[in-house]
């Protein structure tokens, strides 16, 4: 792996965990309301799953998708002035923080029903291979989406008629405030995709060398005609559910164990159900993405000063999303009765319609 | 122009939008090499390949999702759930994907998505499988919804819907696959979600859909042997209702009466009485009836089952008392 990928990587994990501190910021200060799912400890996941993408392929994400977003491309600006309620949010304020949608980046959706993106991603590896594409669909899901119907009917058909899908579990443990044991017969997902046939794979989610290894493998495959393929992603958020759940059910010698494990989260000197500050994460030198950083640095990918000058980068392009989301105007309604209606512009309607 | 039964009308329009537009598929529970439950898909397997007449698992909401995400990369999906009973295991697909996703993603993505699907009360099967559930689906944003009453309006509102970029459900009925009627391949459509006056008529509007508008027609001929000549408006879609054409039949008539087969709690008629009483009370000269199935699950025996949906004499008595204000505007 050579030093300009291991910098993206590095690059993109900065970038995950500075807009989620800033969103969780923003959050707290009143600016961003309404549901807040934060990705902060799950960033191997999207940023090694997403690096093993190519720019043809599709993504379907969950209601915790801004970094899934973000590490394909879509501008920090348009992320966050989505969570803002602003116009020139990628989804023009119509989506908010759960439905992040953008069609030049072929990004189908987040989506805020749990289980949905398994039939969005069906349907979208349907049309790739209707029209016979070398694209690929990535579907991710948690491990509480596992036991919906739309999991088990979607594997199926997937499998049925071997679309182009690669389906990625991020198995952070816990369905909400459910933890695994408590929800789910068998608690290695990637078990259940072999009752359909279809070949999985586990990987060490929080070690993002390993999940883009494994996720490129698999795109080949699914690439190369091999029918979908599942990746199941041992992770771990750091956070509650959402910016609502303070995350009680959780042990703290759990959070606190996870914390010392993961390779970019380790910065967190007392687990306390409160969010770290930035302040605080960028004092400690446990954080893992200090650790990540090492790890680059000590295979000559990097030196301090090109640490610090990425950093202040990552930084200054997220202060300036969140300026620009403060600053950018509210949509009108004539924008929401617009966003709603565009697309029957050809047809000729009734005169009663807005 | 020729006479076909209904789902004949459905067939030759699924043929005629496969073959002009490479996009368009369709998927199903056996609507492929089975032809389709009420042989609406039937010979386009043969024509058209598996790619594009897809037979598939008992899965509702999962392959009705599928067409939302085959709509969001452009194809034009058609979607057939075997009978409406079932689209209750899709709700989610169509509610909250299909009807939202143009929306949420700030109009990014058009949903050229159709389903179609039968409702109704048909010849005893059950309360599982007789149900009508469009007022469930009417008045949700965001979807659009046709009724055809007849093989032209089935052909050509099926087409019109397959063009379109938004999601609409072509919702059909089970007792008129096998209605004839004439159908003109050539004809000008009228706009999809345009009401149609069937029949004129001075003394009272009789407002109503889908299978119920034969039975309107055949009530106003009744009717009009006894000297009410009663007018009946073919809504032909529930979502949106083109309000003008209702309007206008009631500043004519000066009553109206509203004819649904869906129960009356919450129903059609509900929607319907509200907005007009809104929109034309001055143009009335008597409150606005409501003949509707009852709030009642089907019964299976037979002579129940008829006495659970509106009857023609339940019609003529409505209609009569109306003229006649003879229930004293409240009934």
């Amino acid at each position: 792996m050579d030093n300009t990928h291991m910098t993206g990587l590095l690059r993109d994990m900065l970038r995950a965990r500075a807009f989620e501190e800033a969103a969780a910021q923003s959050y707290a200060q009143g600016e961003i309301v309404g549901f807040l799912h934060l990705y902060p400890g799950e960033e191997a996941v999207a940023v090694g799953v997403l690096h093993a993408a190519e720019p043809g392929d599709y993504i379907v994400s969950t209601y915790r998708e801004h970094v899934h977003a973000l590490v394909r491309g879509i501008p920090a600006r348009a992320i966050m002035a989505e969570l803002y309620g602003k116009k020139t949010g990628v989804s023009a304020g119509m989506g908010g923080s759960m439905h992040i949608f953008d069609r030049e980046r072929r990004f189908l959706g987040g989506y805020a029903i749990v289980g949905e993106t398994l039939p969005i991603a069906l349907g979208a590896a349907y049309a790739v291979a209707y029209r016979r594409l070398p694209e690929a669909v990535l579907c991710f899901f948690g491990d509480g989406a596992v036991n919906q119907g739309t999991f088990h009917e979607s594997l199926n058909m997937a499998a049925l008629w071997r679309l182009p899908i690669l389906f990625v579990c991020e198995n952070n443990h816990y369905q909400i405030g459910t933890e695994i044991h408590r929800h789910s017969a068998i608690t290695d997902v990637y078990k259940r995709a072999c009752g359909y046939g279809i070949p999985a794979e586990q990987a060490d989610g929080m070690d993002v060398l390993a999940v883009h290894a494994a996720a490129r493998r698999l795109l080949d495959r699914v690439r190369g005609g091999d029918g979908p393929q599942f990746l199941e992603l041992s992770t771990y958020r750091f956070r509650g559910h959402s910016m609502a759940d303070p995350g009680t059910y959780r042990p703290q010698a759990e959070v606190k164990a996870h914390e010392a494990a993961d390779p970019i989260a380790a910065a967190i000197h007392e687990i306390s159900l409160s969010y770290p500050s930035r302040a605080e994460l960028a004092a400690s030198d446990r954080d893992s993405l200090k650790r990540f950083a090492d790890h680059c640095c000590q295979g000559g990918h990097l030196d301090d000063a090109a640490l610090k000058r990425l950093q202040a980068e990552v930084q200054a392009e997220i202060d300036d999303a969140v300026r620009h989301a403060r600053e950018s105007p509210a949509p009108t309604l004539d924008d929401a009765w617009d966003a709603l209606l565009r697309n029957r512009r050809f047809e000729t309607l009734l005169e009663n319609l807005p | 122009m020729s006479n076909v039964l209904y789902w004949q009308a459905l067939n030759e329009a699924m043929d005629a939008e496969l073959a002009a537009d490479e996009t368009v598929f369709t998927v199903g529970e056996d609507v492929g090499l089975y032809g389709g439950t009420y042989r609406v898909t039937e010979g386009l397997l043969a024509k058209y390949g598996e790619w594009r007449v897809r037979d598939t698992p008992i899965s509702e909401n999962s392959f009705t999702g599928l067409g939302v995400g085959a709509a969001l990369l452009g194809l034009r999906p058609v979607v057939e759930i075997m009978t409406i009973n079932f689209a209750l295991l899709a709700m989610d697909a169509i509610v909250n994907m299909a009807a939202k996703i143009p929306f949420m993603s700030g109009g990014q993505f058009p949903m050229p998505l159709t389903i179609r699907m039968p409702g109704g009360v048909a010849r005893q099967l059950g309360a599982q499988h007789s149900q009508r559930l469009e007022a469930m689906l009417m008045g949700i944003p965001g979807l659009r919804m046709v009724v055809p009453a007849t093989p032209q309006d089935a052909y050509w509102q099926l087409r019109q819907a397959i063009r379109s970029d938004d999601p609409i459900i072509v919702l059909e009925h089970e007792l008129l696959y096998f209605r004839t009627g004439e159908l003109d391949e050539t004809a000008v459509a009228p706009p999809l979600h345009q009401a149609r006056v069937s029949r004129p008529g001075r003394d009272l509007t009789c407002i109503t859909y889908s299978r119920m508008v034969s039975l309107a027609l055949e009530t106003a001929e009744a009717l009009a042997a006894e000297g009410i000549e009663m007018e009946v408006v073919d809504l032909r879609s529930l979502a949106p209702i083109d309000w003008k054409t209702c309007e206008q039949s009631v500043s004519r008539t000066h009553r109206c009466l509203i004819v649904e087969e869906d129960n009356e709690c919450g129903g059609v008629g509900a929607e319907i009485t509200a907005t007009l009483q809104a929109r034309s009370f001055f143009q009335l000269d008597a409150p606005i009836r409501r003949v509707a199935g009852l709030d009642l699950p089907t019964p299976f025996n037979g002579a129940l089952e008829a006495q659970s949906i509106p009857q023609k004499k339940d019609v003529v008595q409505a209609a009569k008392e109306l003229v006649t204000n003879a229930t004293g505007g409240v009934s």
